[in-house]
């Protein structure tokens, strides 16, 4: 007896004294900060965070892996402490949280009895899945049994539906999903996603400058669920009731409807909800990421700086926008007039950015009022410029300072300023016979806008075709429809005046199409000895407009930030940062004259890249970017099975009543027509797989429509 | 030469650890699933059993034959993988951290494989030779090796079968595993 005790004993104490020395001699330094940092995690050993253990995630978050909030069971205070251990900053600690992204489309039936485990997984690696609905999901719920927090459950259309309260954001469902329904983000992630080569992208939303998820806020209104509409446009653009209004929707030339009949009424539908949500007398909540301490000049608070400070707000960044007029808005108020976007409106949406906690200097003047430096001593950490295009190109020919001559934005922005203030002073003299030079937006809005003020005969004198008109088409249609006529083809050489110097004539030369140019157009080149007298008494010159650099003086502290030769400021096309690196620029300052949604679009890029900047990451590409360009396997060419359905009308006011005033003449869509509008969505390229096309190749698929 | 080859193919064939002993079972069913889990196993398995085999085989040998304490083996053997285990852990992370990092958490779940202690306890009671308990060993090791890796194959495509609600999941495991265990039956009798 007493030898097997010494034995077991011996043999215990080798077996010990082997492993202490072991320890000693296979020693491999461990960061002390592990242990430190275990100590801190709530000791759970869950697994929820995804590393093996308390340990695991000790570990990955010395090694910089995962971040100090990883423990999804332990509360703010622990993360700062550990966050305190790695001698980092917490960061925002925003959340992370799951979202159904797919568009909860109709589910189509189930096409065959399918008997194996009822797992996701397994039926996508057998078939690519049992029913073919809109989105891909199979509704099998791998998702819900993956998550350890209970925060999935199955939506009555069939589709998972996360319970933000509950989720933690450990990615479970996101790995547990063979279709990628879920994913798992930051609020801050989803709001700087652009546009990539493989993500399922409508063409529609491929071609939207501002890179809004169409067919989805589309289904929304199909749904009757305004408040997803209109939350699905605010994650893009925060200028919905603008857009709505004035945007000339490229994304509908695109539309794949548009190649069997009318397209979609995408904007129409936009303005619909946009209205909805103004009417119904509340705001819906913006939600924006905690604090992060940074403070950012915006500079130049039309569509592009308020965009810009809108989605920096939301990511949590201080922005104070900095402007040289009274009030916000930049082009959108001082340029396109009451009847077209109503300034109530327009105050409505710009007080719901405001509100987000952003601070407005009005009436300072970059180069004037401030400059760079004065800035920087302000402590701001980068400076975004979206200063726009206000300045009016000449006409560079004789007489265009004799009274009665105007130009464009001049002209509209003088009318706006005065017809906002308070005590209207109308002192613009209008003319009986008017004439505006040029063909774009601002030609249309300065006839349009004379028609209003009463003048006798209004006309536009174009250099080329109607077909060249840059002006939006609708716009066009209705100043016809409002009594203005057209003179194509007819380039102006001057105005002439009388001996008190006030205009009495316009002088233009008649041109026709020559030969096609490199491009294909053909370029009008004049007729010889085919100038022709009009007879007017006030003319004005919108023949196009440029940035207004004059700010960048040779002594000031910028005099190095890049201009392109067309005195746009220069930068990269897809983080839109100077060569000044804390100077980013967007909008029409940097495209020259644009679109609201351009600008807008241009506003969340720089604001993506602001914020990689202030985090002290490299300002990168969006990888894999699809800006401006198209998948081209998404554009398919043929549209087949469409019950024809009519595209819906936009109600406008009479002309008669129109013209008498400044009331908005476009009106927005009734519900019904609304909903009958929005169920003419094809829903395009979203079908993530047909099961019949996989499994047998006899029976062609059908078009969902 | 000729009898180690008879032994290596009778313990990984005829006598195989997992399905003609039935040692071993819980890491055979909770580590099947999918075969990148069951690859990690198999190999950590071969690492440590071929250590174990010859270190108990080493104690057996010139402490409790010697001290005619044959009935301390369980508890002794015990002792020694658990600690062996630890050991080898530490000395792979110091050493060959990419093997550690590779094996990783399938190590320490091995201080529990009674496939492990099964095999040194065959080894003792058949009275190998060292070269012997070498071989046996090894070859256990692979034949566990063999049946998991096989095993999870099959599972992964079971997922894909149709098969009837009541015999889902660990149900139709079990049968998969006694089908697997007949077929290894057919080996018998070749020695
Ligand atoms: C008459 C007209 C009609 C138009 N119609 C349409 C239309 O129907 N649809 C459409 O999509 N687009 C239209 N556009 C184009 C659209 O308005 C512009 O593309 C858009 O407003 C550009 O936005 P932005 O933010 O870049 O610049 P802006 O809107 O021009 O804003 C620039 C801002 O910077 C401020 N600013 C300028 N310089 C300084 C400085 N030195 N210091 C401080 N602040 C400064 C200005 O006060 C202004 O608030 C129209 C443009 C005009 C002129
Ligand atoms: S049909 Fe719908 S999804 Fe397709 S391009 Fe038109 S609006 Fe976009």
């Amino acid at each position: 007896m007493i030898e097997a005790v010494m034995v077991m004993l011996g043999v215990g104490a080798t077996c010990g004294a082997a492993l202490s020395l072991a320890s000693k001699i296979f020693y491999v330094y461990e960061d002390p900060r592990i242990a430190e940092v275990e100590g801190l995690l709530a000791g759970a050993n869950c697994g929820g965070c995804g590393y093996p253990g308390c340990a695991g995630a000790a570990a990955a978050v010395v090694a910089g892996g995962a971040p100090p909030g990883v423990c999804v069971v332990a509360d703010m205070e622990t993360a700062v402490a550990v966050a305190g251990v790695m001698g980092i900053d917490p960061g925002t600690m925003e959340p992370f949280l799951s979202l159904n992204t797919c568009d909860g489309g109709n589910r189509a039936e189930d096409r065959f009895e399918y008997m194996g485990v009822n797992t996701c997984q397994a039926l996508s690696a057998l078939y690519g899945g049992k029913r073919e609905c809109r989105v891909g999901c199979l509704g099998l719920g791998d998702c819900i049994r993956s998550c350890k927090f209970d925060a999935i459950h199955m939506g009555e259309d069939g589709y998972p539906v996360a319970d933000e309260t509950k989720c933690v954001g450990c990615g479970a469902c996101e790995k547990a999903c063979p279709k990628s329904i879920l994913t798992v983000r930051t609020m801050s992630q989803r709001l700087l996603h652009f546009n990539q080569q493989d993500n399922a992208l409508a063409p529609c939303q491929q071609t939207c400058p501002a890179e809004i998820d169409i067919p989805t806020y589309i289904d929304c209104i199909r749904r009757g669920d305004y408040e997803g509409a209109v939350d699905t446009i605010r994650e893009r653009n925060p200028l919905l009731l603008t857009c709505g209004r004035v945007c000339p929707h490229p994304c509908e030339d695109y539309c794949r409807r548009g190649l069997a009949e009318e397209p979609v009424s995408i904007n129409q539908l936009k303005r619909f909800v946009a209205d909805y949500e103004m009417n119904s007398g509340s705001r819906l909540p913006i939600p924006c990421a905690p604090d992060t301490g940074k403070k950012i000049a915006v500079v130049g608070g039309g569509p592009a700086g308020l965009t810009c400070a809108y989605f920096l707000r939301r990511l949590g960044h201080g922005v104070t926008i900095f402007d040289m007029m009274p009030k916000l808005g930049g082009m959108v108020r001082y340029g396109i007039p009451e009847y077209r976007l109503p300034k109530k409106v327009l105050e409505w949406e710009i007080e719901g950015i405001l509100d987000l906690g952003i601070d407005h200097r009005p009436n300072v003047k970059l180069g004037a009022d401030f400059d760079i430096q004065s800035l920087k001593d302000e402590g701001f950490d980068a400076i975004f410029l979206g200063v726009g295009a206000w300045k009016d190109y000449s006409l560079r020919a004789e007489g265009e300072d004799l009274k009665g001559c105007f130009t464009g934005i001049d002209f509209l922005t003088r009318f706006a300023v005065d017809q906002q203030s308070a005590e209207p002073a109308r002192d613009i003299p209008i003319g009986r016979k008017c004439i505006v030079i040029g063909g774009g937006n601002t030609a249309i809005d300065c006839v349009r806008t004379l028609v209003r003020l009463g003048a006798e005969e209004v006309s536009i004198v174009y250099r080329r075709t109607r077909k060249e008109m840059p002006a939006n088409e609708v716009e066009i249609v209705a100043a016809e429809h409002e009594g203005v006529q057209f003179h194509f083809l007819a380039a102006p050489t001057r105005i002439i005046g009388d001996d008190q110097g006030q205009a009495t004539h316009l002088e233009y030369q008649k041109m026709e199409l020559g030969e096609p140019d490199a491009s294909g157009r053909r370029r009008p080149v004049p007729i010889e000895g085919s100038e022709t007298l009009m007879e007017t008494d006030m003319v004005i010159t919108a023949i196009g407009q440029g940035p207004d650099v004059s700010f960048i003086s040779e002594n000031s502290d910028i005099s190095s930030l890049g201009v392109t030769r067309w005195n746009t400021i220069d930068g990269d096309p897809e983080t839109l940062q100077s060569n000044i690196p804390y100077i980013f620029a967007a909008g029409d300052a940097y495209t020259g004259a644009s679109l609201v949604v351009e600008a807008i679009g241009g506003g969340r890029r720089a604001a993506r890249a602001i914020h990689l900047y202030l985090a002290e990451e490299d300002v990168v590409p969006v990888p894999k970017s699809l800006r401006k360009k198209h998948i081209p396997e998404s554009l398919f060419e043929r549209v087949e099975g469409l019950r024809p359905s009519k595209r819906a009308v936009m109600p406008e006011l009479p002309v008669k009543e129109r013209i008498q005033g400044f009331e908005e003449a476009d009106l927005v869509l009734a519900e019904k027509d609304a909903l009958a509008e929005a169920s003419r969505c094809l829903n395009c390229c979203r079908l993530c797989y047909n099961p019949d096309l996989q499994i047998s190749s006899e029976q062609p698929a059908e078009e969902s429509a | 030469m000729g009898d180690y080859l008879v032994l290596a193919f009778s313990c990984v064939l005829i006598n195989n650890i997992l399905l003609a002993q039935y040692l071993g079972n819980c890491p055979f069913l909770g580590t099947s699933k999918k075969m990148e889990t069951a690859v990690g196993m198999a190999f950590a398995v071969v690492f440590v059993l071929v250590m174990a085999g010859l270190i108990t085989w080493v104690i057996n040998t010139l402490v409790l034959v010697k001290f005619n304490l044959a009935y301390l083996r369980t508890i002794a053997f015990i002792l020694v993988i658990a600690s062996l285990v630890q050991f080898v852990e530490m000395f792979l992370k110091k050493s060959i951290p990419a093997l550690y990092a590779g094996l990783g958490i399938f190590l320490p779940l091995i201080t529990t494989n009674c496939a492990v202690m099964g095999v040194c306890l065959i080894n003792v009671n058949e009275e190998y030779t060292f070269l012997q308990a070498l071989v046996s060993s090894f070859a256990y090791a692979v034949g566990f090796g063999l049946a998991l890796i096989l095993f999870a194959g099959v599972r992964e495509r079971i997922l894909l079968a149709r098969v009837p609600r009541p015999l889902q999941d660990t149900s139709i495991a079990l049968v998969t595993a006694g089908i697997l265990s007949l077929t290894f039956f057919a080996f018998r009798g070749w020695v």
